[in-house]
């Protein structure tokens, strides 16, 4: 029987630590809604989607009901457009119908975000891919919940560099394309190396190919969780402070495998994967930086971050997988600068730069993630900040991403205010030396070899 | 083996009055809701109780038994919460 300890215990972590579950996302497959005719293939993709999805939203407030854990989000992924609308659009306005017709069905279901505008051109790119990475300023433009995700490398194939340059034009045209909405165009876009075929998170996720018919997939959260929990090894040595990170992220992922199991019975809908990720919010307590300074460090950004970091990711997945039957996704922490209040605090005491939050993405999931960066940066520039992150990705065989935001028209000490789980992005100084020699060359940096490790 | 119950976690928080788990009890008794275990504490007049009850022979709905006592809540000055008890199960249970 359990303990009224117990009950207070998790009580405390919803009620005062922000312990929530952060998303529940369906992922559905729109193969079967390819046409000839781009309006043909929206109807069948706007029937599917909105049948499918159903009962999501009321399913998901029954959860929260019953079990009294806040569910944040309850979103939807798809195939990647580029696959769905190749047979249909020849034009990039054929695309934006799509990308409205996506958001029309995330309104009609009253979901937040819809993932999967998407492209995936690790090694080279069809002339939909391309057409639809053009396209993708416009379609963020024209559609409120629509996220875009480009997949422009692997461990396998190298890095397509056609397409990274690519996404440097496509960051900035969104960027200018939304400036009176604080830049909120590019908050929709991720470019990634290595992505997972079942992320739930916006807003890279997207249901891929290689995934059945539609699936649940849940994100798990906590971070305010965990800072307390750390409150009480201040003094411990380091074996007593990864036993801690354990058992916390073991409790946390429990009520991820049971709402994903909950939601898949009432949804009729099999269960895909918990996603372990730590993922901040804007409100106070509920920040990854506020761990790494739970153990230690001044600030997030600190020497010795990449370490806190390192260690706090391996440890909240040895605890969670024994939590789940089934484990995918990003699964680690998020370090998004806007979205956490302590990574926002750092950044504007100058602690925290670009180059750290770099160095960073090399032990966690997943990248450089919601940074504001100054309006009056190259495109050229914002291609090589994307590839040097892919080069992590590629080599270390892990995911890594890119989701920068270029303020337009603003400087260093501006920052850009999203609001709501997007929070406020500080404007950080970025190197203003040149790489467009090197981003403008043509064709693909090849796979690196898989041998003489260092 | 032991039926299939159906579980749920009353927990009642707020300051301390007369009545309070009378008044609970006295709702869950009409409508058929066994109670299984019950504790409680008092710290600093502070109130804290919670009871493990047992709905399968319930004849309310989960949703309107939570509607239900969190309005006796109201009327007391308390605030109280139903949660099914798979979340705490799962959460500290391995």
């Amino acid at each position: 029987m359990i303990t009224s300890k117990e009950v207070m215990e998790t009580n405390r972590m919803i009620g005062e630590q922000n312990l929530d579950v952060r998303t529940i996302t369906i992922g559905i497959s729109l193969l079967d809604c390819i046409d000839s005719d781009p309006d043909a293939s929206c109807d069948r993709i706007y029937e599917k989607i909105t049948r499918t999805a159903e009962n999501l939203v009321p399913t998901g407030e029954k959860i929260e009901r019953e079990y009294g854990i806040p569910i944040v989000n309850k979103r939807i992924s798809v195939t990647p457009i580029s696959l769905v609308g190749g047979a249909s659009c020849h034009i990039m306005s054929d695309f934006v119908k799509f990308a409205r017709t996506l958001d029309r069905a995330a309104k009609t279901l009253g979901v937040n975000y819809i993932g999967g505008y998407s492209a995936l051109v690790s090694k080279a790119m069809t002339a939909a891919d391309e057409l639809l990475i053009q396209s993708i300023p416009e379609a963020l433009y024209v559609t409120e919940r629509v996220c875009s995700s480009v997949n422009v490398g692997s461990t396998k194939t190298g890095i397509n560099m056609d397409a990274v340059r690519m996404m440097g034009d496509v960051i900035l045209d969104s960027a200018k394309d939304t400036k009176d909405m604080d830049c909120v165009g590019p908050s929709k876009i991720v470019v990634f190396c290595n992505a997972p075929d079942d992320n739930p998170f916006m807003a890279g996720a997207f249901h891929g190919v290689t995934e059945g018919d539609a699936c649940i997939n849940v994100g798990v959260s906590g971070p305010g969780v965990m800072r307390k929990a750390l409150e009480s090894c201040r003094d411990s040595d380091f074996e007593t402070l990864c036993e801690t990170v354990k058992k916390t992220a073991f409790k946390i992922t429990r009520v991820g495998q049971l709402v994903a199991k909950e939601a898949s019975k009432e949804l009729g809908i099999p269960f895909g994967i918990i996603d372990l990720s730590l993922a901040p919010t804007p409100a106070v307590g509920d920040s990854v930086a506020d761990v790494l300074c739970e153990m230690g460090l001044e600030y997030a950004g600190a020497p010795g971050t990449t370490a806190a970091l390192a260690l706090l990711n391996d440890q909240v997945k040895k605890g969670g997988i024994m939590a789940s039957s089934s484990v995918g996704g990003l699964s680690g922490a998020f370090i998004p600068v806007s979205e956490d209040a302590g990574m926002i605090k750092a950044a504007e005491a100058g602690a925290l730069t670009i180059e750290k939050l770099e160095a960073m993405t090399c032990v966690c999931s997943v990248g450089l993630d919601m940074i504001a960066i100054p309006g009056d940066t190259p495109a050229t520039t914002i291609s090589g900040i994307i590839a040097d992150e892919m080069a992590i990705g590629m080599v270390n065989q892990k995911t890594t991403a890119v989701r920068v935001i270029p303020a337009i028209g603003k400087k260093v000490g501006e920052s850009l205010e999203f609001g709501g789980l997007f929070g406020r992005a500080p404007v950080m100084p970025v190197n203003t030396a040149s790489c467009a020699g090197f981003v403008n060359r043509k064709g693909r940096i090849p796979a690196p070899i898989h041998s003489f490790k260092n | 083996m032991a039926e299939k119950k159906e579980k749920v976690v009353i927990t009642v928080v707020g300051k301390d009055t007369v009545g309070i788990i009378g008044k609970v009890c006295t709702t869950l008794a009409g409508h058929g809701i066994n109670i299984l275990d019950i504790s409680q504490t008092i710290v600093s007049g502070f109130f804290n109780m919670m009871m493990i009850v047992d709905m399968t022979n319930s004849d309310i709905s989960f949703s309107d038994c939570q509607k239900e006592l969190a309005a006796a809540g109201k009327d007391i000055g308390v605030e109280i919460h139903c949660q099914r008890e798979d979340i705490f199960d799962m959460m500290h249970q391995v």
